[in-house]
């Protein structure tokens, strides 16, 4: 092996998952600001996604026969909110991404393989998406109910198809994961795979 | 088996050595010569300078050696290996054991701490827990910041964050320390303290030196200077050359720039 002479030997580098963990958890914390920021483009696109889906979960309680023009808008809600929340998301976490090629380079001489690099941004926009997902499609389900109440349409409201609006809620947050997740991971492998020196020297 | 031996003897004292080292850059329909045919020997434990102008191609070399960049033409052999051979897991090593690097400005990790900082290339080493915090320290403590540890960048002065980079390129141990103009962005006397730092490492240590620079002061500790311009090395000089050459520098000049500048004419 030409990496093989003597005493002198080349390895692998390693990235324990535990430390892995503890270097994005860090990250988020340390820059919270601005992790909210990036939290915030996910909350706002599963919110709108989530309100659409509450609104269907209340017409189904209410056992109304949805006209197929109206079935027609719903979908196109729904098909809308995720555009709002994939720009939105992708936006954001495009932008967390890029502002850190110098550290990425920096990684990068100081061992890392490209691996590790996608990796952290995958735990990092992971847990980010997770929580922004869950507090927007908490707070789209709330202004849900607070828009209901305020109609005087409590009786619909809570009547509402718990199934449904359990399931498509959990679907909302996996879906804001996911999209984070790509987000995060197209930038991140691309950024990882320049040769250090060209991510040294990107500033952006 | 004799051979093999003849060969080492012949190989072993070069930590690095570059055969016709070009890096050739493409900028629309025009190509630039940013290292044209390097041929450069380093021996084990040496401190160089490579000294010269700005846009003489002393980072792109910097790269080049330190595999963070791939030459257009020719090799880098670093302790007998060459580099072009070596895939990305492989190259990732030798950036991790066998390199250690310092930069302009700094490129410590803003949201991690000064023993993170240093504790990290340990970490893709492979290094206990244990073994970390006890190097870490151990480091941070030679550089002087024995009382830093828990500071992050943002909470240092530029000196100190060159001294964390001192102490995070020396994590493992590494056979080579190759700095690209660490004293730019400090004060004179910041800088002076800085490279005085890293000659002390260079003979504590026997890690050999290399660093790119426009700063005169810094022939004044190295055991060879070696002067590049537009890409190709114009004379590489022993110290005790160095010492005649330089006898005409007014030391307080601040800028290198002219004073290289000045002395590469009278040549
Ligand atoms: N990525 C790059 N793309 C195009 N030209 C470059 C690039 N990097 C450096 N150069 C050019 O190569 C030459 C040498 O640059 P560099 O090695 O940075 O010089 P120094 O470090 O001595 O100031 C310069 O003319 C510079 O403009
Ligand atoms: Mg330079």
């Amino acid at each position: 092996m030409a990496s093989q002479t003597g005493s002198w030997k080349v390895g692998k580098v390693s990235l324990p998952p535990r430390v892995a963990l503890e270097i994005s958890w860090k990250s988020i914390q340390v820059r919270f600001g601005r992790a909210m920021i990036t939290a915030a483009g996910t909350c706002l696109g599963i919110a709108f996604l989530v309100s659409v889906w509450t609104n269907i979960a209340i017409m189904h309680g209410a056992g109304v026969e949805m006209e197929p023009d109206e079935e027609m808008r719903n979908n196109w809600l729904v098909i809308m909110s995720l555009l709002v929340a994939a720009v939105g998301i992708s936006n954001s976490m495009f932008m967390a991404v890029t502002e850190r090629y110098r550290e990425i380079g920096t990684m990068k001489c100081l061992g890392a393989v490209d691996r590790f690099v996608v990796e952290l941004f995958l735990i990092e926009s992971g847990m980010l998406g997770g929580v922004g997902a869950i507090i927007g499609g908490v707070g789209g389900f709330l202004i849900l109910m607070l828009v209901s109440l305020f109609k005087r349409q409590a009786g619909d409201f809570f009547g509402m198809d718990w199934g449904y609006m359990g399931t498509h809620f959990l679907y909302a947050v996996g879906i804001g994961i996911l999209i984070s997740v790509l987000a995060a991971a197209l930038p991140a492998a691309r950024a990882a795979k320049l040769p250090p020196a060209a991510a040294l020297r990107t500033d952006v | 088996m004799a051979a093999e031996a003849a060969r080492e003897s012949q190989f072993e004292d070069y930590v690095v050595r570059t055969r016709k080292l070009t890096k050739i850059y493409a900028m629309g329909d025009q190509t630039l010569r940013a290292l044209d045919s390097v041929d450069l020997d380093i021996k084990r434990g040496e401190y160089i300078s490579i000294m010269g102008p700005s846009g003489s191609g002393k980072s792109t070399l910097f790269n080049m050696v330190g595999g963070l960049d791939k030459p257009s033409e020719g090799t880098v052999f670093i302790n007998e290996t060459d580099m072009a051979q070596l895939d990305a897991a492989e190259l990732a090593w030798i950036r991790c054991r066998t390199v250690g690097y310092i930069f302009q400005a700094f490129n410590l990790i803003p949201v991690m701490t000064a023993l993170e900082n240093i504790t990290l290339p340990m970490v893709f080493a492979g290094l206990s827990t244990d073994e970390q915090l006890q190097r870490g320290r151990a480091l941070l403590e030679r550089v002087g910041l024995g009382d830093r540890l828990h500071h992050r960048p943002s909470e240092l002065s530029g000196g100190q964050q060159q001294r964390v980079a001192i102490a995070r390129a020396l994590a493992n141990d590494p056979d080579i320390i190759l700095a690209d103009e660490p004293t730019a962005n400090l004060d004179l006397r910041t800088g002076k303290e800085i490279i005085e730092l890293l000659r002390e490492m260079n003979k504590e240590r026997g890690v050999t030196v290399i660093s790119a620079t426009h700063d005169l002061h810094m022939i004044d500790i190295s055991d060879r200077v070696v002067w590049v311009r537009d890409g190709a090395i114009e004379k590489i000089e022993a110290r005790s050359d160095v010492e005649l050459t330089v006898g005409q520098v007014d030391w307080e000049q601040e800028s290198g720039t002219a004073a290289v500048a000045e002395s590469a004419k009278k040549e």
